[in-house]
């Protein structure tokens, strides 16, 4: 087989993936285009693997290890969103913008309040 | 390189590149609905389609461990913990139209550029590379066993100290109330609020279990 087949498939599914973490709004949407995209990494792996008939097959054990850091990787990072989603009523990620620096002057006296994170805090 | 053209047959693939085109449309396909369609819950099941449509690539490259894994744990738990994931926090059943953000288009341009530029440099660099698929198997499970088990395994057990790290950072962030006391220990009864916590904590962490195994 031509090394080009995997390899072009993984670029394509690799970009792809990169659309959906740019382009998303929804956090979960976000972890999904990750999870594109580190599949197109671990077939690109096993390609290689297979093409450069490694004896340690370090491209396989690594796929391994990936499939595994990224299962890890899912579920810590669906426990932040429904922590973010329990203090924040909602998992867009554009509305997650404490952190972003404003225009001087510009409410620094009256930050931004979400109407369910009051709520949060009457109930703390 | 004409000469390494000539033996494999450069116009005329075999069947293993056209089964691996096919699957690979379909693939390509799925990931893109994916990440474009407006209903979130069928953005995870379409997923299950492109983990599929992978771990049949797997397949047909000789990997078979892998795709057999890939099955198990990708489209067994993750997709599941997505789903999970997609329940609790209330998604919306059926077209949501701010499913895209208001940057989709410098998105757009910045994918299309980046495939464009890895598409050539990836078909330039791999013009006269085949894969020799013929004789044994490269991955089957005796022989990513012994290779794991022989030549990596202290990294195989780094790795289950990572996801006992996992499972218990997602416990403390699944957690709920642990701020409210000074000493960091949960308050009991906090209320029904609590509910989908212990729903959380629950769902991420049995099915990495399984995912360990």
């Amino acid at each position: 087989m031509h090394l080009a087949y995997p390899a072009v498939l993984a670029v394509l599914l690799f970009c792809v993936g990169l659309y959906g973490v740019l382009a998303r709004r929804n956090a979960i949407l976000v972890l999904m285009s990750v999870e594109l995209m580190l599949n197109a990494v671990n077939l690109n792996l096993v390609a290689f693997d297979v093409w450069l008939r490694d004896t340690l097959h370090a491209g396989q054990a690594l796929t391994l290890f990936t499939i595994a850091v990224a299962a890890a990787e899912i579920g810590i990072g669906l426990a932040i969103v429904l922590l973010v989603y329990r203090n924040r009523g909602s998992s867009d990620v554009d509305k997650l913008t404490d952190l972003a620096e404003r225009p001087a002057g510009d409410g620094a006296d009256e930050p931004p309040h979400h109407p369910s994170d009051q709520q949060a805090e009457a109930a703390a | 390189m004409t000469l390494a053209a000539a033996s494999h047959g450069f116009l005329t693939p075999s069947g293993v590149e056209i089964a691996f085109l096919l699957v690979g449309l379909v693939t390509l396909g799925a990931a893109v609905v994916t990440v474009t369609t407006k209903q979130l819950v069928h953005a995870a099941l379409w997923l299950v389609v492109a983990l599929g449509g992978i771990a049949v690539e797997y397949l047909l490259l000789t990997a078979e461990f892998i795709a057999w894994v890939q099955v198990l744990i990708y489209v067994g738990s993750v997709v599941v913990l997505l789903l999970f994931g997609l329940m609790l926090t209330k998604a919306p059943i059926g077209r949501s139209p701010d499913a895209d953000s208001g940057n989709r288009w410098a998105a757009l341009l910045v994918a299309l550029a980046s495939a464009a530029v890895l598409v050539w440099v990836v078909v330039d660099a791999f013009r006269a590379s085949w894969i020799d698929l013929d004789g044994a198997a490269q991955g089957s499970t005796e022989v990513s066993g012994r290779s794991l088990f022989q030549h990596w395994v202290l990294p195989f057990e780094a790795l289950s100290v990572l996801l006992l790290a996992a499972l218990v950072g997602a416990i403390v962030l699944s957690r709920r109330g642990g701020e409210d006391t000074p000493d960091g220990r949960a308050v009991p009864g906090n209320g029904h609020a609590a509910a989908p916590g212990a729903a959380a904590s629950t769902g991420p962490d049995s099915a990495r279990r399984e995912g360990q195994r």
